[in-house]
């Protein structure tokens, strides 16, 4: 049965070792050169001369712009996109193609169960979907290393690559194998619902990109309840102050340093306790920016921030991972019933 | 004698559309059954629950003692050939001989090999670039070559050129023969089984309609010529099966256990297609049903 498995997953498998050469030679020829300028740069015992925080933000701004933006870019979008292309590829059609071509019939007739067949296909290719995502996640990990170290030391400054955040997060780690299973078994699933490629390929691209889009503005920021914070707003770090002609209102935001964390909510308020709104400072309406800064200085203003810690990365890795392979092992049960109970043909 | 298949009161229904009724067979082993009806009949839907790619709604089956598929032994036991032959376009003549040899335990690769070789297969040749006759012989070297105690075919030569099915036929018959395998095969032309079936299943309308040994078929029944007749003044134990009339002729269809004393009548033997036809109108004429049969020859 393994066989007629690899057989027939052969030319896919060809083709995304392939891809995933050719990534590999991109990122190690480019992660060398990378690493190298990392090296020079300075930030290696940069605690001894006590000046981190400026040699990671110079690091950081020669990367702005640059080849290796790029590099990380295609890497990152490919990480991305390979879990769901494997559900459209690799999964709908998996079954759905052998019912249109009728092979199914002659797949079931021979001396393997059915439930035999899928496991074969889904234990395979499953596998193979996972090491794919797996070795993606890995190579652009270590390509943008030095990134993450420089933005742990830059402070506030130029804005570095913080894993954490929600677009490099599922990039990262072990969650990209946890999608990739989930793609893989939400295909099979349409396949076996749909049994018709073409329509069972649109269902499984749709409903993967609309539950990946749900899970991070619903689900994830809430999977261990996030800390609150609350410090004195340091008028050096404001970073935007905006009024309305009359002046009855005034919003000042001001940056965050957490190294590593995720941010999600960074709410500006007033000595009580309130979200300020205004009224503007009479110096912020009429002088120049010095005078402005100062007055919303004695405000004595807040930082109420919402975020999870760096140290929880590992621990979010470890959930979205469980769960979407969970996920995943139901839905191949759920085929594999259908399958055992035969309702394909 | 032993039993190859039996099913009682096996029905299955899609959704609401009932594609088998009611079958109760029971066919000896050692026999080539052929399974005639017109498109539509439910044949696929019968030969699909006898090697297990269905389930049944209601009713049993067995094939070889075991309702279908019980187990990867009961599956080695059945060969089966799909309607319209299907194979792996992307795989070679080769690659399909290794599958065999894969997926069965009792695979012949000799008897593969050379069944490939009489009927001229190029084993480098991708299945997807085979004429529909070179394909029909190579899944049925698939299914002859695991060595099935019971082989069952689905309207193998529908696709088939007349010369294509005639060599698809013969190759058919003599691995049979040479192997003392039980056969079931099916279509929807009689013409193609006459030459080769001694077991005799018609199905119309879902339902079995007439199920027998073919010489026992062929003696129970006489086909009756004469002047018109009224049809009920004809003896009670003659069962009409089918009767056309012109203006000045009758000619009857009859099952009877006796032989046919009234001199009036001419009697003749009846062909397979004979009878297949008159049980097949037979179904046809119920009030309320419509179907149009095919018959070629």
């Amino acid at each position: 049965m393994m066989w007629l498995t690899w057989r027939q997953f052969r030319t896919q498998a060809i083709i995304a070792a392939g891809g995933l050469a050719l990534m590999a030679i991109i990122l190690a020829v480019s992660g060398v050169h990378l690493a190298n300028q990392f090296n020079a740069s300075g930030i290696i015992g940069c605690q001894a001369h006590g000046h981190c925080e400026q040699v990671a933000s110079n690091f950081l701004r020669t990367l702005r712009g640059s080849g290796y933006q790029v590099v990380f870019l295609i890497a990152a979008g490919l990480t991305y996109a390979v879990p769901g292309l494997i559900g459209v590829f690799w999964g709908a059609p998996l079954i759905t193609r052998e019912i249109e071509a009728g092979t199914i019939r002659l797949a079931w007739t021979q001396s393997v169960t059915r439930t035999h067949w899928l496991a074969a296909k889904v234990g395979l290719i499953g596998i193979a979907a996972m090491a794919t995502a797996g070795l993606l996640s890995l190579m652009a990990g270590w390509f943008a290393n030095p990134v993450y170290a420089a933005t742990a030391k830059a402070g506030a400054g130029p804005s570095g690559l913080n894993r954490f955040e929600p677009a490099v997060f599922g990039v990262s780690g072990i969650v990209p194998i946890g999608y990739a299973a989930f793609g893989f078994a939400l295909g099979l699933t349409f396949g076996v619902l749909i049994r018709r490629t073409l329509p069972a390929m649109a269902a499984t691209l749709g409903v993967f990109a609309g539950i990946q889009v749900a899970w991070l503005q619903l689900i994830r920021p809430h999977l261990l309840t996030p800390l609150r914070s609350i410090v004195p707003l340091d008028i050096a770090n404001i970073n935007s102050l905006m009024t309305n002609p009359g002046g009855h209102e005034m919003v000042v935001t001001a940056s965050v340093h957490k190294p590593g964390a995720w941010i999600l909510t960074n709410q500006t308020i007033d000595a009580a306790g309130h979200p300020f709104t205004g009224p503007a400072t009479n110096a912020c309406l009429n002088g120049g920016i010095q005078a402005c800064n100062a007055s919303v200085g004695r405000l004595h203003l807040r930082q109420l921030i919402t975020f999870q810690p760096a140290s929880r990365f590992w621990t979010f890795q470890w959930y979205e991972t469980a769960i979407f392979v969970v996920v995943a092992v139901v839905l191949a049960w759920f085929c594999y019933s259908r399958v055992s109970r035969r309702r394909l043909t | 004698m032993s039993v190859v298949l039996e099913s009682r009161a096996l029905s299955k229904r899609y959704g609401r559309r009932q594609a088998l009724t009611d079958c109760t067979l029971s066919i000896p082993a050692g026999r080539v059954a052929g399974l005639v009806g017109p498109n539509g009949a439910g044949k696929t839907t019968l030969l699909h629950l006898a090697v297990g790619l269905l389930a049944p709604t209601s009713g049993t089956i067995e094939v070889l003692g075991a309702p279908p598929p019980a187990s990867p032994e009961q599956l080695a036991r059945v060969g089966f050939v799909a309607q319209d032959t299907p194979t792996y376009a992307g795989l070679t003549v080769a690659d399909h001989l290794k599958l065999g040899a894969r997926m069965n335990p009792g695979w012949d690769a000799g008897l593969a090999q050379r069944r490939i070789a009489s009927v001229a297969l190029d084993p480098s040749q991708r299945a997807g670039k085979l004429s529909g006759g070179q394909r029909a012989q190579l899944a049925l070297t698939l299914a002859i070559a695991k060595r099935p105690e019971y082989l069952i075919l689905d309207e193998p030569v529908a696709s088939l050129d007349p010369l294509a099915r005639r060599e698809f036929l013969q190759g058919l018959m003599e691995a049979t023969a040479e192997h003392g395998v039980s056969v079931l095969i099916s279509s929807h032309l009689v013409a193609d089984l006459e030459r080769v079936c001694d077991y005799l299943i018609v199905l119309t309308e879902s339902r079995v309609q007439l199920t027998g040994d073919v010489d026992d078929l062929l003696a129970s029944h006489r086909l009756l010529t004469g002047p018109r007749c009224d049809m009920a003044a004809l003896p009670a134990e003659w069962h009409v099966i089918s009767a056309s009339h012109t203006d000045r002729q009758s000619t009857l269809l009859i099952s009877t256990a006796d032989p046919v004393g009234d001199t009036t009548w001419t009697v003749d033997q009846v062909s397979m297609e004979d009878l297949v036809l008159a049980y097949m109108s037979k179904a046809a004429s119920t009030p309320g049903r419509n179907r149009t049969l095919e018959v070629q020859r």
